[in-house]
């Protein structure tokens, strides 16, 4: 089954070549059709590969080049469950955006498909690769795919901003991510992650592999918008197309963290794997980016700067669950992963319903205009309850799995951490559903900032389609905690994908891995706890947002008081995220430092 | 082993770095990226080299003649092309940035924040 990997990446490339030379010739059904199949057939696919990924690594050399007496000569994909489930589920997200964007931007060229699916091989090529090298070629490429994307809609000045801040601030993180290469290949000699692997588990690692380390994850959380690494993200999500958005801040982000996952296990857990400095510090870079975002989430009157916020505040609490270095936590990183990108999707999906309908997309702009829209309304609602974790529903059961491995490392202080993060995101969600289609709370409220400017641009699109897809993301984002068997199929997949040596000896020398035992299929169960935490973390949420729409009728010794102890902190959050993009790569750099620095101290002391 | 090659490369990686913070004008800003990317350039070129070592053409030469690494040479090309894209597509938006403000300042464009 090894020549299924390479099929996930040739056929949306072919598909791009055939959308973008073949533009003025076919007509647009044709060309829609083509462009669809392209993305639907890549999705079945690697679903087909996850069943095949179930026993073994499906591992590919390309052009036949094997490996000789254990030395990679060529350049593989090596896949597992937990690569092919994510190219499963980056295909299904770019399918719904391709479907969504067929008469959301009809107007568009023919391009923005064929970005639409070069961004998918390249997210594909990225999830399997097993070569260092190849991964920084996928990661620029579909850097690359994703700048053209973000400001697509070149009419206004705020989209320009995003894309330039985006492409400069990635750029500077695939540079740092290219040096790292370079100080890897000159300590280890070779560029197969399996190798490099091998060779780092012997002998001591030193400050070399430490700074190229440090690099190599730097470039991955600028991609992944990690805090300090951040400031880009909510600039690029605010002005780029929907199903645009769906795509960068469902899947495409979610990609770096995969990054980071990748590379610790196939190569740093080998000279750092004995400590937990490596997984401390990735921890901590979670948790702050867990709560920042959510409190930053709150502050939005955007609602896809608020949606880019809320994937932040994601993306924090999956980096947290890697961090853990612990099967659990990485298969509720896994989870959580699966249930973030569908929602998040459906949840941009209904901004872009909403923009279409009212030309608008501020939450105060568009207060109480939402009434009687009760498809888009329960959509937004049960997107909302899922991305908080309500018990059962969403996300809940990757934050369940991530409680679980907190426990195991004896970690348990960051679990109500992490629960924060998502409520507050979930606060400023609820907020802006019940204000848009229920008309609650004030029409105004200086807390969140002034309006930015907003694209008039009236479109004809086919809505019940739209509406449609939607819906679908979100149902599909909220039954993931509920489907049986899926909880343990990802604690297996984070077990392997865990195993370092099985899978150095898979890849280098084709020995076949453990066989798995059988896995019920039930609906996974998670801790008491973890019932308490999601039922407190939505109580929470409900109680923030219902202060959200009516501070101005809390006692007035309160709310003077709450203005006096929150209002300097809120200023100097905002005054960071400046939007210039100056600021930003100096962030990057401190980041960078800082977070070399730790480690230098952590793991050579 | 000369360090003199590794001392260029990290120099070149902080001025270009210096300069893609500071810069005021995004023609600049993209140079100033060209520069910091030609450090890892030199530094893949470094790591490659061997003393008296051949261009790594192996026709008709002896087994065992000493050549520099021919994988950092390949690395450094694609590291190329990645860049030019980059940069292609950061001179592209700077002038649809100069299109609709009349200024290619990046704080000047900054339209959007908090």
């Amino acid at each position: 089954m090894t020549w299924i990997p390479p099929l996930l990446v040739a056929i949306p490339l072919l598909g791009a070549v055939f959308a973008a030379g073949l533009d003025h010739i076919t007509p647009t059904v044709v060309q829609d059709a083509l462009v669809v199949a392209a993305s639907a057939a890549t999705t079945a696919f690697a679903f087909l590969l996850l069943w095949h990924a179930e026993n073994h690594e499906v591992v590919h050399w390309f052009g036949g080049w094997q490996t000789r007496h254990g030395v990679a000569l060529g350049i593989d994909f090596a896949v597992g469950p937990l690569a092919a489930g994510m190219c499963a589920v980056i295909g299904i997200v770019v399918t719904l955006a391709l479907l969504y964007s067929l008469t959301f931007l009809r107007e568009a060229a023919r391009l923005f498909d064929a970005l639409m699916l070069v961004a998918l091989a390249a997210m594909c090529g990225f999830a399997m690769s097993g070569d260092l090298f190849n991964l920084f070629v996928w990661l620029e490429l579909m850097g690359v795919a994703a700048y053209a994307l973000t400001g697509f809609t070149v009419e206004r000045l705020g989209p320009v901003q995003g894309a330039v801040n985006y492409a400069i601030t990635n750029g500077v993180g695939g540079y740092l991510f290219a040096i790292g290469i370079a100080l890897l290949y000159a300590r280890t000699g070779a560029l197969n992650l399996a190798q490099i692997g091998n060779t780092l588990s012997h002998g001591p690692a030193g400050g070399l592999v430490i700074f190229a380390m440090t690099l190599l994850f730097c470039g991955l959380l600028i991609k992944g918008a990690v805090v300090p690494f951040h400031l880009w993200a909510a600039d690029a999500y605010a002005v780029a197309p929907s199903p645009v958005c769906a795509v960068l801040g469902g899947v495409m982000t979610d990609i770096g963290l995969i990054g980071v996952a990748r590379l610790y296990w196939t190569v740093f857990d080998a000279p750092f794997g004995h400590g937990h400095a490596v997984g401390d510090v990735l921890l901590w870079l979670g948790l702050v980016t867990a709560v920042l975002a959510g409190v930053m989430a709150f502050l939005q009157r955007h609602l896809k700067r608020m949606l880019a916020y809320s994937v932040l505040c994601h993306i924090g609490i999956m980096l947290a669950g890697i961090g853990l270095l612990d099967s659990a936590g990485l298969a509720g990183a896994e989870l959580m992963f699966l249930a973030h990108a569908l929602l998040t999707a459906g949840l941009f999906f209904v901004a872009g319903i909403l923009h279409v309908d009212h030309t608008r997309i501020d939450e105060l702009h568009l207060h109480g205009l939402g009434r009687g829209c009760w498809v888009p309304a329960a959509a937004w609602l049960a997107g909302t309850i899922g991305l908080i974790g309500t018990p059962y529903i969403g996300i809940y059961l990757g934050h369940g799995l991530i409680d679980e491995g907190a426990n195991h490392v004896g970690r348990p202080w960051v679990i109500g951490l992490l629960w924060l993060g998502s409520a507050l995101a979930g606060a400023a969600l609820l907020r802006a559903g019940a204000r848009i289609f229920l008309g609650w709370g004030d029409a105004d409220d200086p807390l969140l900032g002034e309006p930015l400017e907003e694209d008039p641009r009236e479109r004809r699109v086919i809505r019940p389609l739209l509406v449609g897809v939607a819906v679908t993301a979100v149902v599909l984002g909220v039954a993931v905690s509920l489907v049986p068997g899926l909880g343990q199929r990802a604690e297996y997949a984070a077990d392997r994908f865990r195993d370092r040596s099985g899978y150095a000896a898979r890849v280098l020398r084709d020995r076949p891995m453990a066989p798995p035992q059988s896995l019920p299929v039930t609906i996974r169960h998670t801790s008491f706890e973890s019932l308490l935490y999601g039922g407190g973390a939505t109580i929470f949420a409900i109680g923030l947002a219902g202060i959200g729409l009516y501070r101005r009728r809390l006692p007035h010794s309160v709310a003077v008081a709450a203005g006096r102890t929150l209002a300097p902190p809120i200023s100097v959050l905002r005054g960071l995220h400046s939007g210039v993009v100056g600021d930003y790569v100096t962030w990057v750099a401190v980041g960078t430092a800082v977070t070399g620095g730790v480690w230098a101290l952590l793991l050579h002391g | 082993m000369s360090y003199l090659p590794y001392a260029v490369a990290a120099w070149l990686c902080l001025v270009g770095l210096f300069g893609v913070a500071t810069s005021r004008n995004l023609i600049h800003l993209a140079i100033c990226l060209t520069v910091t990317q030609s450090s890892s350039y030199v530094l893949l070129l470094a790591v490659g080299y061997v003393k008296h070592g051949r261009a790594p053409i192996f026709k008709g030469i002896k087994l065992g003649t000493p050549a520099v690494d021919p994988v950092v040479q390949a690395l450094t090309l694609t590291d190329v092309v990645v860049s030019v894209v980059v940069v292609a597509l950061i001179l592209a938006l700077a002038l649809d940035a100069h299109r609709l403000s009349g200024t290619v300042d990046p704080d000047e464009i900054a339209d959007i924040s908090g």
